[in-house]
């Protein structure tokens, strides 16, 4: 081992550790080892890629011929309810990895060294979102394969993507927060299915609200979840003539997801910053 | 000049079991350019202590400094100067070495081609260039613990904080380590290291705390603390357990202090005052009680020795029971 050799001399840090300049690059850097991470581990990649592909295929083949839209094609209807579905699912990535990280003692690597804190949170989100974006792309692509289309033009259809990824970006916070609390990662995995399943399936990501019971109804018409189907499918055009439920949240659904996204992260970035600062391995 | 010092540290975590004192008012002070050695069994607090220094844990009471910094102020200004390997402040398996490398010189805010170029020079320091661009999943237990030295070193800190550094590797990695480490020392580095390992501690330690129930028991060189214990002592391996209780009563007589037995009751041993003259008198008393011996010695005191007369119990083995039974 040739460990004779002198030291390098003077490799001390010389910038401060604070600075918007310093927590720029080291949102980046973290965001650089999280993408890397995911590249070389092919299991998540399947999940991003796969998955999506999957559903897109076995909703519009298999409920396509049962369900009826009024006035529209259930294939266009079903398609804005599948992106939410895995937006919503794509977030509890951010939760895992964070409780992994924890876990396999990197979050303490990154806490002895003079970095800001707040950039391994934003690092993961920001990857997160990136991955989000290519699960969105391949299901888009498979959508149109099997016949989607989007029919309000461009613009509305950029604004459709636009507001899944800002809620998806706003919600993965909320994970990542969980992934700070939690024990160890499978908890996470876990409990977001137990939550998840529900909250996407009573909701219109799959059906007409007005075909569920009384009581699901209800639930499934003030669901935020509909809230984000019922704005990417205004937004992609592909509402039919399904008349819109009657309540605020699904009359005014974009307001609904900016504002709901926004009131995540105000409430949740903080909470997972600061708790985060007390989070050790474990 | 002292670079490490830490004054009445107490940390107390809650546990269904009740409260566990991991620190219970632990004072150290470390000379720089030494290496200080924290012994104790699991669960005793060491961990803790290092982890309160490091400012990955903010204790209850008590304060501590690193270099004239103190920790609870200015914990960033205490990460420019240290280092960090171990049990925790692991590498990430996905990433090659040298993108790890990287990875912590980015963050300590080097500058990319600054990182880039003191990576390349610790993956031959380190003799790791073949293997720096292969993700480090694929690397031996060994490798590993060079690459997370390494991380360690990128900022080439005043003080190198290093937990239980050679645990679980084979006999010929933790050679080479420790080669590492005293280079390291020898280029002027404090090292603050815990260690489960005796020998670990007597090879690289100027100076040991023995640590237990979260406060430090007993201070000073691996020599001044067998001292403690006592000159030399007989040992003797019996054929037969059976026959411990004569051989136990032989030693007793011949001994200046309690005889001690391993685990299995087969090998025991007592200090004695005299040199070889009492080895011959006690292999001369047991050879008349009938008892019949494997191996028979006199040896010095080892650290071992100091522990358990310290402690009461032996080194490792007692994972959860000490937590416990600290609490």
């Amino acid at each position: 081992m040739s460990t004779q050799t002198a030291p390098a001399p003077a490799a001390r840090p010389t910038a401060p550790g604070s600075g918007m300049g310093t927590w720029a690059s080291d949102v980046w850097t973290v965001t650089w080892r999280n993408l890397i991470k995911f590249r070389r581990n092919p299991e998540m990649l399947l999940f991003a890629v796969l998955q999506p592909i999957m559903f897109v295929l076995l909703f519009s083949q298999v409920y396509a011929g049962s369900i009826q839209i009024e006035g529209g094609d259930y294939t266009n209807y079903l398609m804005a309810g599948i992106f939410g579905q895995t937006v919503l699912f794509g977030s509890t990535f951010s939760g895992f990895q964070m409780a992994q990280d924890l876990k396999e003692g990197m979050i303490d690597r990154f806490r002895t060294l003079p970095m800001h804190d707040s950039a391994v949170l934003f690092g993961r989100t920001n990857a997160d979102l990136a991955l989000n974006a290519i699960s969105m792309v391949i299901m888009m692509l498979t959508g149109l394969a099997v016949g989607w289309r989007f029919t309000d033009g461009w613009v509305s259809f950029l604004g459709g993507v636009a507001i899944l990824l800002v809620f998806s970006y706003a919600f993965s916070w909320v994970m990542t927060l969980l992934g700070i609390i939690v024990p160890t990662p499978e908890v996470i995995n876990n409990a977001s299915f137990m939550i998840l399943f529900p909250l996407t399936f009573i909701s219109n990501a799959f059906v007409q609200t007005d075909t569920l019971p009384r009581v699901l109804e209800v639930i499934a018409n003030w669901n935020p979840i509909s809230a984000l189907v019922q704005a990417a499918r205004e937004l992609f055009g592909n509402t039919g003539d399904a008349p819109t439920p009657d309540t605020w949240p699904m009359q005014n659904p974009v307001v609904t997801v900016i504002v709901g996204s926004i009131l995540l992260m105000v409430i949740f970035v903080p909470l997972a910053v600061n708790r985060f600062r007390q989070a050790s391995s474990r | 000049m002292t670079i490490i010092e830490a004054q009445d540290l107490r940390k107390t975590y809650r546990s269904r079991s009740g409260d566990v004192h991991a620190l219970d008012g632990l004072s150290l002070s470390v000379p720089e350019g030494t290496v200080k050695g924290l012994l104790g069994p699991n669960g005793a607090g060491k961990t803790t202590a290092v982890k309160v220094l490091n400012t990955l844990l903010r204790p209850d009471s008590g304060t501590a400094t690193v270099a004239g910094v103190d920790v609870l102020r200015d914990p960033e200004g205490v990460r420019r100067v240290i280092g960090a390997s171990g049990q925790y402040a692991a590498v990430d398996e996905h990433l090659t070495g040298r993108e790890n490398l990287e990875m912590v010189g980015r963050l300590y805010h080097l500058g990319g081609s600054t990182a880039k170029g003191r990576a390349q020079e610790l993956l031959e320091q380190f003799d790791l260039v073949d293997a720096g661009d292969r993700p480090v999943k694929g690397f031996s237990g060994g490798m590993r613990r060079r690459i997370d030295l390494a991380c360690a070193l990128v900022n080439n800190p005043q003080i190198l904080f290093l937990d239980e550094p050679t645990t679980g590797l084979d006999p010929r990695s933790r050679l080479g380590l420790w080669e590492v480490i005293k280079t390291l020392v020898g280029e002027g580095t404090t090292v603050l290291l815990t260690t489960q390992y005796l020998e670990e501690a007597d090879y690289l330690a100027d100076d040991i705390s023995v640590i237990d129930h979260g406060t430090v028991i007993a201070d000073g060189t691996a020599d001044e603390l067998k001292a403690q214990v006592g000159g030399h002592r007989v040992v003797v391996t019996l054929v037969d357990a059976g026959q411990s209780g004569a051989a136990r009563e032989v030693l007793r007589r011949h001994g200046t202090d309690d005889v001690q037995a391993d685990s299995a009751g087969r090998t025991l041993s007592v200090p004695v005052d005299g040199g070889p003259q009492t080895l011959q008198q006690v292999l001369a008393a047991l050879g008349e009680a009938g008892v019949e011996l494997h191996d028979a010695g006199m040896r010095r005191p080892t650290l071992d020795d100091v522990f358990l007369t310290l402690t009461g119990r032996e080194q490792a083995d007692d994972t959860d029971v000490d937590v416990k039974e600290s609490a």
